[in-house]
């Protein structure tokens, strides 16, 4: 790779966010759970590229967009090792490394089809059982699971 | 002794060691003296979603030897449920009449969103196949009861382990006492891993065996389930060990004099009615202990435990 691509790869956004540190199979998710495809203002996505650290990774540049709590969790989820970094006027104003919370709120299904949070109306709540493997325990139906599914 | 006024019973998780024992050893002052009616005043709701006859005249029976009434129903068939009501809405209606709710649900983890909602608390008759802590309190007062402690016990299950709620959390009720557990079961039903894991976290050791005889000779407690055809992916799997399975009276040959056959009823053909007769039945006592234990529980979440003679 030339310098010249890496210059184009990490091409500086006015105002945004980046994630990087992606691993490279799990880029497509992130911007899939995030709904980054609705944004309009530019979205860089970039995967397979090299990484000292991990081998392959994955980075995803988000202009004008912040992220806020939920979905700052649900990137923990997908992707722990990721970093977030937040840029304003082409600084950086904060670089954060994400870790798994210890219960997720609202934001995940219970797997079981039996569980009362899927009949009613009701915020999902989990408690994080471990973190490698993701497993998480329903506070509802008190089932485990390492299969994570978003609402 | 702890108080228990005002504290949901929604898993067996919820309760200490300590909870526990309190329950018990108020148990045991009922089933010396059951009728106590120091909740005269107290209306209970008896709210099963899902019919369960045996549960519900034990709680019913329970609350009326404690002087209190009951209302309620017994399946949703009669209510507004089936006009499309949220659960939420039942539970809000329904608190704002009672002073404690029993409650039955076929959904996992029903009773304990309903006692989030609810203002009044609320002791979980089962939800799902999730909990059914007030069984997993009648069969720690049995064993307590026949055993004189719940101490140090080899304590063997037997049947479907796999799909066993009530074996489930008899082992996380028991890991507070130091049992040894010996799990027999066909391998497709074997204990799942995470209860095994809740075993080992407390440090009790268990073992795994595939034959029923195995364990009669050292056994304390043998806990017998049923074991359903249809749990089997494979009838023939089914055939094949289905009769390792059936405790009869010469089976109990070479036992320890101490030891006690449980099971949380109905039985189907597991526990052969020669075995009633002998001194190792307790299943029936078992499911009468139910009672106590039921009215212990009401009596100390509405706060009346030291008005129990
Ligand atoms: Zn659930």
């Amino acid at each position: 790779m030339t310098t010249n691509n890496k210059e184009l790869i990490v091409k500086k956004i006015e105002n945004g966010t980046v994630i990087d540190h992606i691993p490279a199979d799990k880029v497509f998710d992130v911007v899939r759970i995030l709904g980054l495809i609705s944004l309009e203002d530019e979205v860089l996505i970039g995967t397979n590229l090299e990484s000292k650290k991990y081998g392959r990774k994955g980075i995803i540049k988000a202009t004008n967009k912040f992220f806020d709590c939920e979905e700052i969790d649900k990137l923990a989820i997908i992707a722990p090792t990721a970093t977030l970094i937040t840029i304003k006027n082409y600084e950086v104003v904060e670089k954060k490394s994400l870790s798994i919370p210890k219960e997720i709120h609202k934001i995940v299904k219970c797997i079981n089809p039996n569980c009362v949070t899927n009949v009613e109306e009701i915020d999902t709540q989990f408690n994080v059982v471990s973190e490698e493997p993701l497993t998480i325990q329903c506070h509802y139906c008190e089932k485990t699971m390492t299969n994570i599914n978003f609402k | 002794m702890t108080n228990l006024k005002g504290k949901n019973l929604i898993s067996i998780t919820d309760y200490t060691k300590e909870d526990y024992l309190t329950v018990l050893d108020l148990a045991e002052k009922f089933e010396k003296n059951p009728n106590q009616p120091v909740l005269s005043d107290k209306v209970v709701g008896s709210l099963f979603f899902e019919p369960s006859t045996r549960t519900r005249l034990s709680f019913e029976t329970a609350a009326n030897r404690l002087g209190a009434r009951v209302i309620g129903f017994s399946n949703t068939a009669a209510t507004s449920l089936t006009k499309g009501e949220s659960l939420h809405d039942t539970i809000m209606m329904v608190s704002s009449y009672v002073d404690i709710i029993v409650m039955r649900h076929h959904k996992d983890g029903a009773s304990r969103y309903a006692s989030e909602v609810s203002p009044v608390p609320l002791i979980n008759a089962g939800d799902g196949s999730n909990q059914h802590p007030t069984q997993c309190m009648l069969d720690l007062y049995s064993i307590r009861k026949t055993q004189g402690t719940l101490d140090n016990l080899q304590i063997a299950m037997v049947g479907d382990l796999k799909y066993g709620r009530t074996v489930h959390s008899l082992v996380q009720a028991m890991s507070n006492f130091g049992a040894e557990f010996h799990f027999v079961s066909p391998e497709s039903l074997a204990m799942p891993d995470n209860v095994k894991a809740y075993a080992n976290n407390a440090g009790l050791k268990y073992h795994e065996y595939r034959k029923l005889e195995d364990v009669i000779p050292f056994a304390d407690i043998i806990y017998m389930t049923r074991i359903q055809k249809e749990r089997f992916p494979d009838v023939l799997e089914y055939e094949k060990v289905k009769d390792s399975y059936i405790l009869n009276a010469s089976l109990l040959n070479g036992c320890k004099d101490n030891m006690k056959v449980l099971h949380p009823l109905p039985r189907v053909n597991e526990i052969s009615m020669d075995v009633d007769k002998t001194k190792y039945a307790y299943y029936f006592q078992q499911a009468k202990n139910g009672m106590f234990v039921r009215q212990a529980l009401i009596a100390s979440i509405l706060g009346y435990a030291d008005q129990i003679k």
